[in-house]
């Protein structure tokens, strides 16, 4: 159908330094949108098809290509931006909704950074962490209230509280579930390798577990999501643990979608779903009306696998993000994960992407404020998602009252994702976010592993310094320990909500 | 900065105060004058089945009447007085301090195991955190806690603890950082059976009184030794943890410790950090602690804080340092320094 709009302006000029260049082809060779094209043999450019993924920049001997962001203005105007009319004629064209890849872009403030950390001076002494133990250990799952004990009859007191299955990480953090389909079998290895080395797990997503993550299954947590691609029993005992996935912060309110372009036979085969095929999971469960109906799902999943497993759920950060938290705790699950609006995401409707949901820190602060209220906080642990981007994100994030935090947008750069954006194109020039295997095998499973347990380690020991500063050597005296924060130009409402004093207080 | 001391005797001999003020004021760098503290127990064997009720008022004629009627609510006053004391030239006194001899009303706690002890916690909860003038600094049967503002001497002077005769005695040297003016901020705390004198300063403030608020503990005056003494009473009493078990809950060994343990033991030490990890104290503290049955003396798992236990005869003695121990005891027969995180456990003859 045509429509008047024509040419639209560029978002994205390459341009190419021809007294650089030597013609040696390698970004015709590694631009998978066809940016580049041979002519004769001088090199073509057509900017209009670039994502920004920096693939030839990178690959690039002689630095000689350059990229520019909008370089065609608009009129500027306060209200009609250039994002807000370019949807319309996007929209005008195609009446459809809008689909985008990655985390929110929406410029709002991010409150990590408006949050400072404490120190310890004079009236109590740091903890050096390079001469005394800090304690980065961390169980997930559900902790007595209180403890049992019976007289042996030889006199001796023994406990007889039972502990339900924790994992046990080594450091708070987690690699977040993002599919195998969304991902590359590549990606997928070089995480779970990651994790296996780095003491933690990483999580399925919805797309089953390839047999070619069966040697790593004791560090991947298998969720089940609403359209339960890839779940049978056998997927389910590989599992460390069970999510139910319940809600997603890039997309509260909405179900997955991974597009046909990414369904594989290898995909097909690991989902259980025909080739080709867009696999949308419905918004709800279809066996969940209410929560009365989440605990029989807890259930069966605890009865298929006779209670050996930590079982999680994961719920996107909402309005009534504490009721909602204080509901699933009761349901018999042994950890939350909450997924903050600025979540990731491989493809969502832009509106819901950007303008559904609460950000991660008020949600945690809420949700450990209700459940210490509630007499719940060791029923769950809790799990902080949704934009994590380094060290000091954790660190706020579990003195705000999480347990662990899953990051996974940062491990796809770690890996060396752009954050371009277009994940849901099926063409990621880096081998991530694909399943063309020629695009697959430019990842090499054992150097992105190395890269992703790098960013994990290098986190750890940062966050290690933190806590010695602060004087805290076990990241339980950390947790929701809101004191050792400051909030710095928040306003005083939201202070109230994260339980946070100001800088000065 | 701060000292602490702590003696007992075994059999309920009685020592005057004059002793501990004493041994205190021999600890006089580690505090600034600007706040010191006594608690003794036994010393109200006539009112032995009464809950003294230790109480500031900002102005007694105020104070004093909103106090009375919410004792009548809760109970029987048996007797009150002001507390006698001795004007000194270096205490600046800017409240009163009274005592009450009180028998709760066990009925206002139907189906508690301890409803006498529960219904003074509730007391001593909503008194402190009303903005009524009026403080209860101790709340314990034959238990009392004197503390001001001032030179440990002068404060020992004001109150008269040589009169008093107890089995169980702490004390407090303070070094102020905040609310110097203020009298219930010195050490000790006090909840009915416990006290607590602390010489530290916990990175896990916030974190540990966040945990026991959520158990009806309402903390009012922002100190550990506070937070400290409501988490012995809720571990001990509510929880039914035998004592060494509270304070490795408070003060945990390492997870690399735990996991050398034999089978059992890590099974018990991993459950309580499972289950108390909001509880535990990190950053610097020495805790001296006493009900009416013992004194127990701990230390973070670093011992970033000192803490000297001597024993003679029928005392034990627990100190920030050794010289407060000899200031009472000059032949003192054995003096120890127990590891980091190795508690001191003393219990009074049955």
């Amino acid at each position: 159908m045509s429509s008047n709009f024509g040419s639209m302006p560029l978002r994205y000029r390459i341009s190419i330094d021809r007294e650089q260049c030597m013609e040696c082809g390698r970004c015709v060779e590694n631009c998978p949108y066809g940016v580049f094209r041979w002519d004769g043999n001088r090199i073509l450019i057509n900017s209009r098809n670039c994502t920004a993924c920096h693939r030839c920049v990178t690959y690039c001997p002689r630095d000689a290509i350059m990229l520019q962001e909008q370089p065609c203005d608009y009129r500027s105007h306060p209200v009609w931006t250039r994002s807000v009319r370019e949807s319309i004629y996007n929209q005008a064209r195609t009446g459809k909704i809008i689909l985008a890849g990655m985390g929110s872009v929406s410029n709002l403030p991010i409150i990590f950074d408006h949050l400072m950390l404490d120190a310890c001076q004079v009236t109590t002494p740091p903890t050096d962490p390079l001469r005394e133990p800090v304690e980065l250990r961390t169980y997930l799952g559900k902790k007595p209230s209180k403890l049992e004990f019976r007289q042996k009859p030889n006199g001796d007191v023994e406990l007889s509280t039972e502990l339900t299955p924790n994992l046990m990480l080594e450091t708070p953090i987690m690699l977040g579930h993002m599919s195998y389909g969304a991902l590359s079998l590549n990606a997928h290895v070089a995480m779970a390798r990651a994790a296996k080395e780095t003491g933690t797990y990483m999580g399925t997503g919805e797309g089953g577990l390839h047999p070619g993550l069966y040697p790593y299954q004791d560090r991947m947590i298998v969720q089940v999501a609403s359209g339960r691609f890839g779940v049978n029993i056998d997927y389910l005992e590989r599992g460390a643990a069970i999510e139910l996935k319940l809600g997603q912060g890039a997309k509260p309110g909405i179900g997955g979608h991974l597009p046909g372009e990414k369904v594989s036979a290898d995909v097909s085969r690991t989902r259980m779903i025909p080739q080709g095929s867009d696999a949308i999971s419905p918004a709800p469960h279809h066996d969940i009306y209410g929560i009365e109906d989440l605990p029989q799902l807890v259930n069966s999943v605890k009865e298929a696998t006779e209670y050996k497993k930590p079982i999680f759920a994961k719920i996107a950060a909402v309005n009534n993000n504490a009721e909602n938290v204080a509901a699933v705790a009761r349901s018999g699950v042994d950890a939350i994960a909450i997924d903050g609006f600025r979540g990731g995401t491989g493809a969502a409707p832009r509106v819901f992407r950007d303008h559904v949901g609460i950000p991660i820190e008020v949600a945690i602060a809420t949700a450990d404020k209700e459940l210490r209220k509630q007499g719940l906080r060791n029923e769950v642990s809790l799990i902080a998602c949704g934009s994590i981007r380094e060290s000091t994100d954790v660190i706020k994030a579990i003195a705000l009252g999480a347990d662990a935090v899953y990051i996974a947008t940062a491990a796809l750069a770690a890996m060396g994702c752009r954050v371009c954006g277009n994940c849901y194109q099926g063409l990621c020039s880096w081998g991530i976010a694909t399943q063309r295997p020629d695009l697959v095998a430019r990842l090499d499973p054992d150097v992105a592993s190395k890269q992703v347990a790098n960013l994990i380690h290098a986190w750890t020991l940062e966050i290690t310094e933190l806590m010695g500063a602060a004087g805290i050597n076990s990241i339980e005296s950390l947790r929701g320990n809101r004191d050792r924060l400051r909030g710095y130009m928040l306003d005083e409402g939201l202070l109230e909500i994260l339980d946070v004093k100001s800088v000065g207080a | 900065m701060c000292g602490i001391f702590g003696v007992m005797d075994k059999r309920r001999q009685m020592m005057d105060g004059s002793g501990i003020r004493e041994a205190l004021s021999m600890m006089n760098e580690r505090g600034s004058g600007e706040g010191a503290g006594y608690v003794a127990y036994g010393i109200y064997p006539d009112y032995r089945d009464c809950y003294a009720l230790h109480v500031f008022f900002d102005k007694a004629c105020e104070s004093k009447a909103v106090v009375d009627a919410t004792l009548e609510q809760w109970g029987t006053i048996e007797c009150d007085e002001a507390i006698p004391t001795c004007d000194q030239p270096n205490l600046k006194a800017n409240c009163t301090p009274w005592r009450y001899f009180f028998r709760p009303d066990a009925s206002l706690a139907p189906g508690s195991a301890s409803p006498e002890k529960d219904v003074v916690t509730n007391l001593v909860m909503q008194i402190n955190a009303g903005a009524n003038g009026a403080e209860i600094v101790s709340s314990g049967k034959n238990v009392g806690v004197f503390k001001a503002s001032g030179w440990p001497e002068d404060v020992a002077d004001y109150y008269r603890i040589e009169d008093y005769e107890g089995y169980i005695w702490l004390a407090h040297n303070r070094y102020a950082t905040s609310n110097p003016d203020l009298w219930e901020r010195p050490d000790p705390f006090n909840l009915h059976d416990w006290s607590v004198v602390e010489n530290g300063k916990t990175t896990t403030y916030g974190a540990n009184r966040r945990y026991v608020e959520s158990f009806g503990y309402n903390c009012s005056t922002g100190t550990d030794s506070e937070v400290i003494a409501y988490l012995i009473d809720l571990l001990t009493r509510k929880h039914g943890l035998e004592i060494d078990l509270a304070i490795r809950a408070l003060a945990p060994s390492y997870w690399d410790e735990i996991d050398r343990m034999p089978e059992a033991e890590q099974k018990l030490n991993r459950a309580l950090r499972f289950a108390y990890g909001s509880a535990t104290m990190n950053g610097p503290f020495t805790v001296v602690a006493a009900n009416p049955d013992m004194m127990i003396g701990f230390t973070d798992r670093g011992k970033l804080r000192p803490m000297v236990v001597g024993e003679c005869g029928d005392r034990l003695y627990i100190a920030s340092e050794e010289t407060a121990i000899r200031a009472m005891e000059p032949c003192v027969e054995s003096i120890t320094r127990p590891a980091a995180g190795e508690p001191v456990i003393g219990r009074v003859a049955p």
